[in-house]
């Protein structure tokens, strides 16, 4: 298959169509929805066998796919803000189910007020939720995040359901140029589904979501903390494995010019592009020593390798697209406490930005940096906020 | 009427296994051993969050010798729905070949307040799962508070009979109808006392192609106050009095059964509703003087709907 | 216990409960008398802890490890033949 000129959620779409899952669960949300209105086209056309269920709302969504993941289906679905927050009851369970399904969450600002645009407030409320979560940059990473995904979730050590994530409008609904993989090639990559003691198998009867009382209920959240310390192996394999067949290497924690940078910025998501180009321009321009590195994968949090590109920087700027208020950014803390692993522990300064879409410039990424060297930066500092 | 004889019935395998912890005279599991053996086939059984499912699951403890999957509370048929999807997928392609039935078991609160959308859709979507409504008309699991199914005038924790205030001051939604309004290929009001009604009822449910909705009274010793040897007395006298008519809804018929048709024909005599409320100290209050026209009112509501009834199965 | 013993995602194998004796919640005990016992089976119809055993279509007690004594059992004898008695 030649390259593509395709928006982010046709290229999940697309992944999608050419894995073929047994059981589609979803609702329509923006931005997420151009990913089933294609997905139902696949359907209707019958180049999937799928069973799509159209359901009534975000929390079927979910339970659908927890019913379905859990009676030995391959199961996908998607959503977006609200959807995600109205699924939120259903994160935690499907999680402790040890339902390893995939779900594509195209990130949006949670409302109130409404707002459409993108920001990562709807990723970041359901980050305790004990899913795996996977970011993309762009388009091309979009889809494939889609074919890693199963990967990562069906390993038998892990059997944990995933968040494949996309910047709303950023990545699903901007066209870029990418490179699809051949329909056998991901078939083969992804593999045949190898349910754990599945619901149909009726001849060895199994009961699924027990309740638990306290000698079992934090032995259950164990078992979920050792899977997602064995995901981190995991995730490093198909990564390698994925490098194989497309030739595009990922890694836990991706770094840009990180090596002799003094400050460098943390980052999730389409900004990483962004940040890049920021950084190539004080580097070229300024010479000023800086770089950006972005965790691709948020849950499991890779404190470890992000200490280990941090340590000795004289700063670290963690650029958050949420915001708890009263608080903090939800990745400036989370930093922080990885920071504290280092031997030469750095400043760390929090940049909220881009809240409900709002617009941020490699100019404005510029001046982050500029004004934490110049030391005018605050602890929590409001990028683009009109005050 | 049950296609087998109940010396058959014994036969069969033991799905809900002794050692659940529902409190003694529970209706709930008579009515699921009751639903369970209304199919041979296998069964992927599913429930909301409620007093069965508590009471059965308790890990490392479950009585559940089929497959069986709980996620949450307002969502049994979403869940139950769920396996069926799967079931559909795995079977289009050529995974499996065995006919499988699916069962979804809710308390009413799980059915006719917060699970009711979820209920609602599924069945729109067609998916072939029978949902069975444990209806104990009230939040018995956490402790007896009223639900869109409790009764008018039942007191419970949150519709306490007060001085000023008689229990619960608005009718139940008839769910049943609510149901049938879906036109689904089939909807039941079943009673586990009349067990050969229920069974038959089950039996059409599983196999009636599409999506089924039995609608089963399950007497609550606790919260209707009465003693749990009375548990099947209770659950006749709803019949009896024409609180619970027994009938289904087939292909677009409403067609009564039972004692409920034995009542419509002039067999059996139709109880007066204080026989009801005698029977259970839920409705005591109602008994004591003064509160006559309440009793008069409920009357005259039962009343109304059971001839809307019998007109709806004449057409 | 252990979560190394524990299956992942609050998942067990069918039917454990069978090895929960509830039987220690009874204060009245069912005693069928054999000689008025029609073995109709309606006990076991209505029996909600399926504690009715039957052998060879014989009704020949009570799974007591299990019986919470509700007493339906007695209730529903359309021959009055089960009677529920102080242990």
């Amino acid at each position: 298959m030649g390259d593509l000129a395709i928006n982010g959620d046709s290229a999940v779409a697309l992944a999608w169509k050419q894995i073929d899952p047994d059981v589609c669960a979803a609702y329509p949300i923006t931005p997420q929805t151009i990913i089933v209105e294609k997905f139902s086209d696949y359907v209707a056309d019958g180049d999937v066998g799928t069973e799509f269920v159209c359901v009534e709302s975000e929390h079927s969504a979910l339970t659908v796919c927890t019913g379905s993941c859990s009676a030995g289906a391959r199961t996908f679905t998607a959503t977006s803000s609200q959807g995600l927050a109205y699924m939120w009851e259903m994160l935690p369970i499907t999680s402790a189910m040890r339902v390893p399904l995939v779900m594509a969450v195209a990130n949006r600002a949670i409302s109130g007020p409404i707002n459409i645009n993108n920001d990562h407030g709807d990723v970041m409320s359901a980050r305790d939720c004990g899913w795996i979560q996977i970011f993309a940059e762009n388009v091309q990473e979009a889809y494939d995040n889609a074919i890693i995904a199963p990967r990562i979730a069906e390993h038998p050590d892990v059997q944990l359901p995933i968040m494949t994530n996309l910047d709303g409008f950023i990545l699903t609904h901007a066209i870029e140029r990418m490179t699809p993989l051949d329909d056998a090639v991901v078939k083969k990559f992804v593999g045949e589904f190898k349910p754990f003691k599945p619901l149909l198998d009726y001849k060895n009867p199994v009961s699924h979501g027990l309740m638990d009382g306290p000698d079992f209920y934090y032995e259950h959240k164990y078992q979920m903390v050792q899977a997602m310390e064995k995901s981190f192996a995991v995730i490093e394999q198909v990564f390698a494995d994925f490098k194989k067949i497309s030739g595009r290497e990922y890694h836990i924690v991706e770094q840009y010019r990180c090596d002799d940078a003094e400050y460098v910025a943390v980052v999730l998501g389409s900004s990483y592009g962004t940040m890049k180009a920021a950084v190539d321009e004080l580097r070229e321009k300024k010479g000023l020593k800086v770089g950006v590195c972005m965790p691709r994968i948020f849950r499991p949090w890779p404190a470890e390798q992000l200490a280990k590109i941090l340590d000795g920087k004289k700063a670290v700027i963690v650029m958050d697209k949420h915001l708890s208020v009263g608080a903090y950014g939800p990745m400036y803390p989370e930093v922080a406490a990885a920071l504290i692993k280092c031997k030469k522990v750095p400043a760390a300064y929090n940049y909220i930005y881009g809240l409900g879409g709002k617009d941020t410039k490699v100019s404005g990424f510029e001046g982050v940096f500029e004004d934490v060297i110049a030391g005018k930066a605050k602890t929590v500092n409001y990028l683009g906020v009109d005050e | 009427m049950s296609s087998k004889p109940i010396k058959d019935l014994i036969k069969g395998d033991v799905k809900l296994t002794s050692g659940h912890r529902l409190c003694a005279g529970c209706a709930e599991s008579i009515i699921a051993r009751q639903v369970l053996m209304a199919t041979d086939k296998p069964i992927i059984a599913s429930s909301a969050t409620g007093c069965f499912e508590v009471s059965t699951t308790i890990f490392p403890y479950t009585s559940w010798n089929i497959p069986w999957i709980h996620t949450a509370f307002g969502n049994g048929a979403a869940t139950g729905a769920g396996t069926e999807a799967a079931y559909q997928a795995l079977k289009r392609k050529g995974k499996i070949t065995e006919e499988m039935r699916f069962v979804t078991f809710g308390g009413d609160g799980a059915t006719y307040d917060i699970g009711f959308q979820a209920l609602s859709g599924a069945v729109e979507r067609g998916h072939q799962l029978m949902y069975v409504c444990f209806n104990n008309e009230a939040y018995m699991n956490t402790g007896i508070q009223r639900s869109g199914a409790t009764g008018f005038g039942a007191s419970t924790t949150t519709s306490p009979a007060g001085k000023a205030v008689p229990g619960k001051t608005e009718y139940p939604k008839d769910l049943t109808m609510i149901m049938a309004a879906h036109d689904i290929p089939y909807a039941a009001q079943v009673s586990p006392y009349y067990w050969r009604d229920l069974i038959s009822k089950a039996e059409k449910g599983f196999e009636c192609g599409g999506p089924a909705f039995i609608n089963a009274l399950s007497p609550c010793p606790r919260g209707w106050r009465f003693n749990s040897e009375d548990c099947m007395m209770v659950a006749k006298l709803a019949v009896e009095t024409c609180v619970w008519p027994l009938y289904e809804f087939e292909n677009g018929k409403y067609v009564l059964t039972s004692e409920s048709k034995r009542i419509a024909e002039g067999k059996s005599e139709k109880k007066p509703v204080t026989e009801w409320f005698k029977a259970q100290g839920r409705y005591k209050h109602l008994l004591a003087e003064g509160n006559a026209d309440i009793v008069d009112k409920i009357q005259a509501e039962i009343d109304r709907k059971w001839e809307r009834l019998l007109a709806l199965s004449k057409l | 216990m252990n979560h190394k013993d524990m299956i992942i995602g609050s998942r067990v194998n069918g039917g454990t409960a069978a090895q929960f004796e509830t039987g220690d919640w009874r204060s009245l005990t069912p005693i069928v008398d054999r000689e008025t016992c029609i073995d109709c089976m309606t006990c076991w119809m209505y029996c909600p802890d399926d504690c009715i055993i039957f052998e060879n279509n014989k009704m020949v007690g009570f799974k007591l490890t299990h019986c919470k004594g509700c007493g339906i059992c007695a209730k529903m004898c359309p021959k009055d033949a089960i009677t529920m008695s102080e242990e």
